[in-house]
């Protein structure tokens, strides 16, 4: 069987501005990735990248889902066939309910694999499941799609998405930034649920904390658009207590 | 993003088909032998020739209003047809008489003029060009009291209530489209709701202009006995034409004390080409009067048609603690401008009014807000909420807000709030990553961001409204 991603030598730029500099990955189904790296070293965009943000031009390279090219397919076909990005920056969508939104999002997965429409009477009983997860109750439900949301609520909304899709590849971005201990707690309690032998998840991080939380199998470290180096769980203590420096030979840009 | 906006926009506009029917038309052209025709073709009784002729000489010295923020070409108001009519066996005894072409066009519309295949719980006038071509459940409404017939019935059946209340709202002389109206209109729709009753179904008006080159002028009266209530709905199409038509109408709305009328717009005539060909040049005259204590009158608009749409449906709160609002969401695309807003007149104590209107921008539209708040003196205790948005599609369109406020009472409270938003594209990839292709993302954004007004629209309208934006109905989930 392919390996559930499989990224070649993959360049990406921002305008002229190129920020993945050749990006080799594979990530096999039941593990547990992280990349970490200091700020602006392409963390974020190589997770845009593997779901299609057109702010990205690909200019180099591949990425291979489920053994598939998805270089040239639209970010909602990526979607659909099972990549799930958590937002570091989740939007805001006002007037419309979390319930409408998560219905409309479930059901476009549904029909991508030609079942029939979930109910609204339905649903209200699988997401009542998910609800559990995350520690929330209905009421979240009849408010409007992270409208005034607390930066942990975001969070916790995007877990709450990835719980209702049930992705095969999870992407997190920054998923620990903004959180308090209790939230982070939340999220990780529901990211751990939720991972099955044949799902896997990429977890982007400047920290280590999160990593206390969901434990990973792999570190890679990402420093100017590549990946520098890579290794266990371990490598992760490493970098909390000896910083970027050590690999990068270059103070952080902070 | 942007090509998939355009797809969005420039859909077919599927009402912009002709139905070939014969027509008794006058020739073109405007004097005061023309205003004498129609009235004669109507039958009118000398004080409506009268009112109209009064009307015709006032606008003779008027002039074509151009403060709103609308360019469009001269209108040659002597190149226009004033009286068009399906030529047919008048009068109509029954519906059962309609011309089959005409029920034919209102089947295609969607709009059965049969009583046992009418939408559900709603009673319709249906108005084809110039003259009202059959109206449903009169004999329901009739034994409660409830007079609903066309204009012209009106006059023939009720001169008296016709003689009370034309132009009680919306004088013959209070600008130069209600004047032109003033003096050539040739039907529309009357209701008169009497003391304590509840209408117990929407009534409703659907305008077709179908005939070339002809303006459209009706006029609607509503008059609302103390206590009672009705809900009214208007719904308007046209043919896709390459000429522009002028439609000028004047709606007056009359609220006695405690009395409440809902008054619903899906306005949807055609638009224009993408290049800004053809259109209807809407110009309407919309206003309602809180006569007694208590009264409300509640305008909700969505504007989706026309090349030009110029139009402030407005509330004058005269009773004590009446209630006057206004929800709007006007959409322009391709090269089509809204000058669209309201007038709240407070001149009674406790007064108040909302008014909530959302402006869509999208292709190379221009969207203005243009909104009076007024508080005379003698108004303590008056209240006004404005709010008003605007979004934008794309980088080519325009949005504007005019809010005018002139308040003459210390103790009233007068607040507004306005926003612009643009529909970024991390939104719709936002919506894309969770499966929603772009059409569908948009539709979603569009939607939550009109829910507050379609929320106040009756069922039947709100289904319609969404559709026209490309919109599927929110579920009832939440």
């Amino acid at each position: 069987m392919a390996p559930l991603l499989e990224i070649i030598d993959l360049r990406a730029s921002v305008g002229d501005k190129p920020i993945l500099k050749g990006v080799d990955l594979v990530v096999n189904r039941g593990e547990v990735h992280a990349i970490m790296g200091p700020n602006g070293s392409g963390k974020s965009t190589l997770v845009q990248a593997i779901s299609g943000h057109p702010a990205y031009t690909i200019t180099g390279g591949s990425i291979r889902f489920d053994g598939v090219d998805i270089g040239e397919i639209p970010p909602e076909e990526r979607a659909q066939a099972g990549i799930f990005l958590a937002f570091q920056y989740p939007v805001e969508i006002p007037g419309v309910t979390n319930a409408y939104f998560l219905r409309a999002a479930y059901n476009e997965m549904r029909k991508a694999r030609g079942l029939e429409e979930m109910d609204p009477i339905d649903f209200i009983d699988l997401l009542e499941e998910k609800l559990k997860l995350v520690e929330w109750g209905p009421e979240i439900m009849r408010r409007a799609v992270n409208a005034g949301f607390s930066g942990g609520e975001k969070k916790r909304n995007e877990i709450l998405q990835m719980a209702v899709l049930e992705p095969k590849l999870a992407l997190l971005d920054e998923t620990d930034s903004g959180l308090d201990i209790d939230a982070l707690r939340i999220v990780a309690k529901g990211v751990n649920a939720l991972k099955r032998p044949d799902n896997a998840y990429v977890v982007v991080t400047h920290y280590q904390r999160l990593l206390d939380h969901i434990i990973p199998d792999i570190v890679h470290v990402l420093a100017d658009g590549q990946l520098i180096k890579t290794g266990g769980k371990e490598l992760a203590f490493e970098l909390e207590a000896r910083g970027y420096e050590w690999l990068t030979g270059t103070p952080e840009r902070v | 993003m942007t090509e998939s906006v355009e797809s969005l926009v420039n859909r077919d506009y599927k009402w912009g088909f002709v139905t070939d029917i014969e027509a008794d038309q006058i020739p073109a052209g405007l004097d005061e032998d023309v205003v004498r025709l129609i009235s004669a073709k109507k039958g009118e009784p000398p004080f409506l020739l009268e009112w109209r002729l009064k009307a015709y000489r006032g606008w003779l010295k008027m002039t074509e209003p151009h403060w709103a923020n609308i360019k469009y070409s001269p209108i040659d108001y002597q190149g226009m047809v004033y009286y068009a009519a399906p030529r047919t066996k008048a009068p109509l005894g029954s519906l059962d008489d309609v011309d089959p072409k005409i029920r034919e066009t209102y089947d295609k519309l969607g709009i059965p003029l049969t009583e046992q295949k009418i939408l559900s719980g709603v009673a319709v006038d249906a108005v084809f060009d110039s003259v009202s071509v059959g109206t449903t459940y009169r004999r329901q409404l009739g034994e409660m009291g409830i007079i609903f017939c066309s204009f012209s019935e009106a006059v023939r059946e009720y001169p008296d209530l016709i003689q009370r209340y034309l132009g009680s709202v919306v004088p013959a002389s209070d600008n130069f489209f209600a004047a032109l109206n003033s003096a050539v209109f040739s039907d529309g729709s009357f209701v008169y709701v009497p003391k304590g009753v509840r209408c117990p179904m929407d009534l409703s008006t659907y305008f077709r202009i179908n005939a070339q080159n002809t303006g459209q002028f009706e006029r609607t009266l509503i008059v609302a006995d103390e206590g009672s209530y009705v809900s009214y709905l208007e719904g308007c199409t046209a043919p896709k034409r390459d000429e522009n038509q002028l439609h000028a109408a004047v709606v007056e709305l009359v609220a006695m004390a405690g009395a409440t009328i809902k008054y619903s717009t899906v306005q949807n005539w055609y638009a224009g080409d993408e290049d800004g060909k053809g259109g209807i040049y809407n110009f309407v005259t919309k206003r309602g009067k809180c006569a007694g204590a208590g009264a409300k009158i509640s305008w909700t608009q969505v504007e989706t048609g026309s090349a030009i749409t110029w139009k402030y449906p407005s509330v004058i709160l005269q009773g004590d603690n009446s209630i006057g609002e206004f929800y709007s969401v006007a959409v322009t695309n391709a090269c089509q401008q809204a000058d669209t807003g309201t007038k709240m007149i407070h001149i009674g104590r406790n007064t108040k009014s909302t008014v909530v209107s959302k402006g869509i921008s999208a292709g190379r539209g221009q969207n203005s807000y243009r909104g009076q708040v007024k508080v005379m003196p003698r108004a303590d205790g008056a209240r006004n909420y404005t709010q008003c948005d605007s979004m934008l599609i794309g980088n080519r369109c325009g949005a504007h807000t005019f809010p005018y406020i002139d308040v003459q009472n210390r103790t009233a409270a007068v607040e507004h709030e306005a926003s612009t938003s643009k529909i970024g594209e991390d939104q719709i990839f936002y919506l894309k990553q969770r499966g929603l292709n772009t059409e569908n993302a948009i539709s979603m954004i569009v939607n939550g961001f009109c829910k507050e007004v379609f929320r106040e629209l009756p069922m039947e309208f709100a289904v319609e409204a969404q559709k026209l934006l490309g919109i599927s109905l929110e579920g009832s989930v939440g």
